[in-house]
């Protein structure tokens, strides 16, 4: 053995033994702006870091919900952080499937999360998901439609003055529709705002026994008024609308109003995508005058799976992505229209994010007003606004979701809609053994 | 005898021909053009068809985000590998079926066929505990061996059709002028049976390519073939149907190209047989 061969083999054996000590953290995570953007800033995090590498999987959102659920439930140990939602942080605490979360750092900051997404991601006093962006729902409106139609909307508008201006707005000759909103069946699409909506209504899904509550006045006039509303106002086909084909009628300018997750302000408000960019308002979800808005709440954070062998670097780049520090690097990099919303108090704070986001107050208004451990009018058994946090919510609210999307398509009527969401769900409550 | 085709039927098929081909070409070409455009024109309503300003810019931010090349070695290495796996046990059993059939044989392969009847969520849970025990997870050998076995009802099915065309007095023949069983196979069968061979190969990499559910299932970072690429850009909340339709026309691009070259083959073995 000469000598450079000894020398090149030491150089490798050694860039080895590096490479094996640096920790790869792999990380489950959604499509949309926010979570990219931050995957293109990781460096900084690497580069403070260099003894943690990070390896992406990006997926759409209910393959991954499915994906990584597969993985949690068997302990597959594939991901070492995990995006999910508020409504599987509850009820994964509770299996002992995730891990408290209590090395984000000094300089943290617990205290300065919205108490709203704060209280949802919160079981036993203890955090087990830190909140990488907030959303609630809120109204969307095409102040030149309400303008040359004489309509003023005042910033927290009842159901009512949003009824009667969809049927003023509308202009179906000239394929403008008053109000756009979600009839796609599913329990992340109609039924979220179905459910956020019943909540302003007075309807709940259960009442403090667990027994469903479709057969009640609220839920009734709920759906006559959210049926007779799209019918009259709303865009045809509106049973398969969902968040993105809304979307597209709202940037179109097809309509005139649209309710719906606060994240859509950034997209309606954007000139490269949208056509009515600047002549787009925001205004509260609306209430019926019950306390209530009809408005949700949703946070996508990350989470350590329980029984990771690397929860200590884990929550070292959780304590990075959801930290003060990220919004600043988010802000000095691309600007603070595009730091990520609704988890910070310092962040509503900062005049420079008012400035630059003129839905932020909005934003911040709507998660304040939404309580997920208390979210009707009457008392619940349960967490969550726009879902009940229970394993069984998935199956049955896609399954009412179906039978409402069918009533607003006209394949039933309401009352039969109601009646077979009834007895959907006292079917499967019955049967995961919460009623008798 | 030749039939005597008036003109005016021919113009008749032809159009009726090229209308189903462009029906069914539609949706990948309207992928294809939307991938060169902006977002905004991506959702215009009415749509835009042609004139639009091109842009390739999708395809470099697709680029940036993600290893586009890593996800296709993954695809090439899985589909490839399961179904040249698939092929060597497929060609021992289809001939054993072929050719040295017995009473069950008819319900072995209906048997075999019975097993793709199953939703594969149903087995999700069970198909991840093992591949979990084994250290399979994210493995290209794991999605190699899972695609073998779920594409294998079908490789045996085609061959099996195919063997069955051949007389067997040929093998008979080579039998006598003492060949092996396994030269029997080697030499006599396998080269008379290439087309149906070829367009089995063919089809079965077209479906180990597009195969979706377990690839997704199965695989996180390190074996993810292109069908977790194409996941990868889509969102229900957010329209990136530019960015979308660029990540898709990638990742059925070479699965095209391969289809297109190899049509004439692909064509010979579907329709092998049918005509003696």
């Amino acid at each position: 053995m000469n000598l450079r061969t000894f020398l090149l083999g030491t150089c490798s054996a050694v860039a080895l033994a590096g490479l094996a000590q640096a920790e790869t953290l792999t990380i489950a995570t959604v499509n949309n702006g926010d979570m990219i953007r931050m995957q293109k800033l990781a460096d900084d995090f690497t580069s403070k870091n260099p003894d943690i590498e990070l390896e992406w999987v990006t997926l759409e959102e209910n393959v991954l919900r499915q994906r990584v659920t597969t993985d949690i439930a068997t302990k597959g140990g594939q991901y070492d952080i995990m995006t999910i939602g508020t409504y599987e942080v509850p009820i994964w605490a509770k299996q002992g499937w995730l891990l408290p979360l209590d090395k984000l750092g000094a300089d943290y900051d617990v205290d300065d999360l919205l108490p709203a997404i704060r209280s949802g991601l919160t079981i036993d006093d203890k955090l087990y998901a830190a909140p990488f962006y907030g959303e609630s729902s809120m109204v969307m409106y095409r102040k030149d439609l309400f303008e040359k139609a004489g309509l003023t909307m005042p910033d927290a508008p009842t159901w009512d003055f949003i009824a009667d201006a969809a049927r003023k707005i509308t202009d179906k000759d000239n394929e403008v529709y008053g109000i756009c909103l979600r009839g796609k069946a599913g329990w992340g699409e109609n039924m979220a705002f179905l459910t956020a909506t019943a909540n302003s209504f007075g309807a709940r899904w259960f009442d403090e026994n667990w027994k469903p509550q479709f057969d009640q006045p609220e839920w009734k006039e709920t759906m006559e008024f959210y049926v007779k509303l799209m019918n009259d106002a709303g865009p045809p086909g509106a049973s398969s609308n969902g968040f993105n084909e809304n979307l597209s009628l709202f940037q179109t300018g097809k309509c005139g109003m649209w309710i719906d997750a606060t994240v859509a302000a950034s997209f309606v408000t954007n000139p490269n995508e949208s056509t009515v960019a600047d002549k787009v308002g925001f205004a509260l979800a609306p209430d019926k005058g019950l306390g209530k808005r009809g408005n949700w709440l949703w946070a996508w954070s990350l989470a350590v799976p329980a029984g990771s062998q690397k929860s200590d670097a884990a929550q070292k780049f959780i304590g990075w992505a959801t930290g003060k520090d990220y919004l600043k690097l988010v802000a000095e990099k691309e600007g603070w229209a595009n730091v990520p919303p609704g988890t910070r108090t310092s962040l509503y704070e900062n005049p420079e994010y008012q400035k630059a986001a003129p839905f932020a107050k909005m934003t911040l208004d709507s998660i304040n007003s939404a309580d997920p451990k208390n979210p009707a009018v009457k008392p619940v058994p349960y967490v969550g606004v726009q879902f009940v946090a229970i394993p069984e919510f998935q199956g049955l609210g896609t399954a009412v979701g179906q039978v409402f999307s069918a009533a607003l398509a006209g394949q039933m009527s309401v009352d039969q809609a109601l009646a077979s969401a009834q007895q959907l769900a006292t079917r499967e409550m019955t049967k995961a053994g919460y009623i008798k | 005898m030749a039939r005597n085709v008036s003109t005016q039927r021919k113009l008749l098929t032809t159009v009726v021909a090229w209308t189903i081909a462009i029906l069914i070409f539609f949706p990948i070409l309207w992928t294809f053009l939307t991938s060169f455009k902006t977002e905004a024109q991506a959702i215009a309503s009415p749509p835009v068809f042609l004139f639009f300003d091109w842009t390739t810019e999708n395809y470099f931010e697709v680029q940036s985000r993600s290893d586009y090349f890593k996800h296709f070695m993954n695809s090439v290495v899985v589909s490839f590998g399961s179904t040249l796996l698939g092929l060597v046990i497929a060609i021992p059993s289809a001939w054993a079926m072929a050719f040295a059939p017995t009473k069950r044989t008819k319900d072995v392969l209906m048997w075999m066929l019975s097993t793709k009847m199953m939703p594969p969520v149903g087995v999700l849970v069970p198909m991840y505990l093992i591949f979990r025990n084994t250290g399979l997870l994210d493995t290209r050998t794991g999605l190699v061996i899972v695609l073998t076995l779920i594409n294998l009802p079908i490789i045996i099915w085609m061959l099996y059709t195919y063997f069955k065309e051949i007389p067997g007095e040929i093998l008979e023949a080579a039998r006598m002028d003492g060949a092996s069983l396994a030269k029997e196979i080697v030499y006599v069968l396998t080269p008379m049976a290439i087309p149906g061979i070829a367009s089995t190969l063919l089809l079965n990499i077209i479906l180990a390519w597009n195969e979706a559910f377990w690839t997704l299932n199965l695989s996180a970072a390190k074996a993810a073939p292109l069908t977790a690429f194409i996941a990868s850009y889509s969102s229900p909340e957010g329209l990136f149907y530019a960015k979308l339709s660029a990540a898709s026309t990638m990742a059925i691009a070479p699965i095209l190209i391969l289809g297109w070259f190899s049509q004439k083959q692909l064509v010979r073995g579907l329709t092998f047989g049918a005509v003696k």
